[in-house]
């Protein structure tokens, strides 16, 4: 990839929901822009339909899976995040969900999500990093829900295919009462 | 008639049976809100929340937001946000540190005392008295080992005659932190939640439920919790006095005998947290604490000790509330505050293991009440096994509704004004 790069930094007083400055790749590669993209609408497919083995096996052995709270870099090892997984415990919350009495999912939500606002960052590993926007409609038994949030991947390639080593949502509301969030977000 | 007679709350509220209207009825909310929560002692915070001079962060005493500030003299303040010239909030920030609050809309500023310190253009108040127009401030302000508590009433038992044998359950925390301290420093998750505030305290101390809305959990990990709330548990629900409640699991612990089996792990995962204990209290007080462990108690109406994190709750209507949770830490103990965090963010919160199937659960019972037969909710589990401890304290099989009786008879105390 190139490294012809442009900072953005966001204003001031909205440094916690902006988060720090990323360096965002300018040039465009067609080909892995697509692979990329094809490799999270399939993700949101899964999770849209609970298929948890197949989800869990898109994640590579070092995952990590991120869901803040109260900003957008936070630091994970000393504030409160509403999912901070390394793999055995994205494994735990799959064992959970798939016994059938996970009561929140029970029924499971109802969902779909449209994903866009692809974004390549710098990346100084052979991880390939790319933000996108989602928003999720979701209905259950309490009512109709919709969630917003910017999400940041790193993927790699394992045996050819991608995987995803880092997952990081950040809901725009993260910073407010939010209701159960029980699904694969 | 005689002025203590009041039927309305002889038919809502019996023994072991409330009517569901107590969880729905937004009149008997705003009544609540008058005679409990702007009445009683609240749990505002924690010091370690504000550390610093000028420190301040949002709370809330009920529905109502309140600023919790140390002002310059290190003392904690519980300003009330809203500016006496019309209304306006002084503070739109969550959290940070300043000295002063100026209202956005006429300029007036404030000290965080509360104090007025100017307004614009003064030529225009000639004469005024300054010092009747500060903020607001909750009108009772103390605090037991670093919880912060705030009643609006200006006269009522002392914030220590309030909590009455819940002192204990802050005791046995804070002599589980190697410091005698803990902190509450990592942010809060923040569980909206369709379900009215009571059915939320009744949960914290009801163990009759987690071996059904938990087992998902129990089943796949190595939880020991599973087995305090089984039929052959020894561990007690136990009243606390006003309406405080707890699940006692010592005597199970006890029985096991083994030091921070409490917390699911052994002293040699721990080393540094047990070599401090051991230096702070000698070696077998320290092993006497890490066998009993922390508390799992519900101080009326709004903070759960929940062994390993705290729980505020907030009523914002008849049928909305807000589950406000975080990882308590042990000050000075890092070693073991790390694993306090990571087990309470797989717990709690929205996409918790455990919360988000309670509050399933809370918000079901919500909707169920929409439908109006049978009229009252059967609270009679374990009446006839209920006896007194040492103490003098009621209690219960870990799986009795125990906490609710204990809840409602202090409720309707406070609602009849007794
Ligand atoms: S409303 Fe605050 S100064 Fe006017
Ligand atoms: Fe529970």
């Amino acid at each position: 990839m190139s490294t012809d790069v442009a900072e953005i930094e966001g204003p001031d007083i909205l440094k916690e929901w902006v988060g720090k400055s990323r360096v965002y790749e300018k040039s465009f590669n067609p080909q892995l822009y697509h692979e990329v993209q094809q490799f999270i609408f399939r993700e949101a497919r899964l999770q849209d339909i609970h298929d948890y083995d197949a989800w869990e096996e898109l994640w590579t052995d070092d995952a990590l899976y991120w869901v803040p709270a109260n900003g957008t870099d936070t630091d994970p090892e000393k504030q409160m995040s509403l999912i901070y997984d390394n793999r055995s415990r994205i494994a735990l919350r799959i064992r959970q969900l798939k016994t059938g009495r996970r009561h929140s999912q029970t029924p499971p939500s109802q969902l779909a999500r449209v994903i866009s606002n692809f974004e390549f960052l710098a990346s100084d590993t052979d991880d390939i990093k790319v933000m996108c926007n989602t928003q999720i409609f979701e209905t259950n038994l309490r009512g109709d829900t919709m969630w917003a949030s910017r999400n940041e991947y790193s993927l790699r390639r394992v045996d050819g295919a991608l995987r995803m080593a880092y997952k990081k949502v950040v809901l725009i509301n993260n910073n407010k009462a939010i209701y159960t969030l029980s699904f694969l977000v | 008639m005689d002025g203590n007679f009041n039927p309305k709350w002889d038919d809502l509220i019996q023994p072991g049976r409330v009517h569901g209207s107590l969880y729905y009825d937004e009149a008997i909310f705003k009544e609540e809100v008058e005679k409990i929560w702007f009445k009683t002692w609240v749990y505002i915070g924690h010091e370690s929340e504000v550390p610093e001079k000028n420190d301040f962060v949002t709370k809330s005493l009920g529905p109502m937001p309140v600023l919790m500030a140390r002002d310059s003299n290190g003392e904690i303040q519980l300003l009330l946000n809203r500016c006496p010239h019309r209304g306006n909030a002084v503070c739109v920030q969550d959290k940070g540190n300043r000295a002063r609050f100026t209202c956005p809309y006429h300029s007036w500023t404030f000290a965080n005392t509360g104090e007025l310190i100017n307004y614009a253009f003064p030529e225009g108040y000639k004469g005024t008295d300054k010092s009747s127009l500060g903020l607001s401030k909750v009108t009772r302000v103390a605090s037991y080992r670093g919880f912060v508590f705030g009643s609006m009433a200006a006269d009522g038992p002392t914030l220590e005659e309030h909590l009455d044998g819940a002192k204990g359950s802050i005791d046995l925390l804070c002599d589980n932190s190697p410091t005698g301290e803990i902190q509450i420093s990592a942010g809060f998750l923040k569980h909206r939640t369709r379900a009215n505030w009571k059915f939320i305290l009744e949960n914290e101390c009801d163990g009759y439920h987690p071996a059904f809305v938990h087992s998902s959990i129990f089943s796949v990990s190595d939880s020991a919790i599973g087995d305090l709330y089984g039929d052959a548990a020894v561990a007690v629900t136990r009243s606390l006095g006003n309406g405080h409640t707890e699940v006692d699991p010592r005597p199970e612990f006890r029985r096991r005998d083994k030091p921070l089996s409490w917390f699911g792990t052994t002293p040699d995962r721990l080393p540094d947290y047990v070599r401090q204990m051991n230096e702070a209290y000698g070696e077998d007080r320290a092993r006497q604490i890490m066998i009993d462990g922390t508390p799992h108690t519900m101080i009326f109406p709004n903070l759960f000790i929940a062994e390993i994190q705290i729980f505020v709750i907030q009523p914002i209507s008849a049928t909305e509330s807000v589950q406000h949770s975080t990882a308590i830490q042990f000050k000075g103990a890092p070693d073991i505050n790390r694993r306090l965090r990571q087990q309470t963010m797989g717990s709690v919160g929205p996409a918790g293991f455990l919360l988000a199937d309670d509050t399933e659960m809370y918000e079901r019972n919500q909707r169920g009440l929409e439908i109006r037969q049978p009229e009252y909710l059967y609270l009679k589990r374990g009446e006839h096994r209920e006896r007194r401890d040492e103490n003098g304290y009621l209690i219960g099989h870990s799986t009795d509704d125990l906490p609710s009786r204990a809840i409602w008879k202090h409720y309707r105390e406070m609602m009849e004004d007794k």
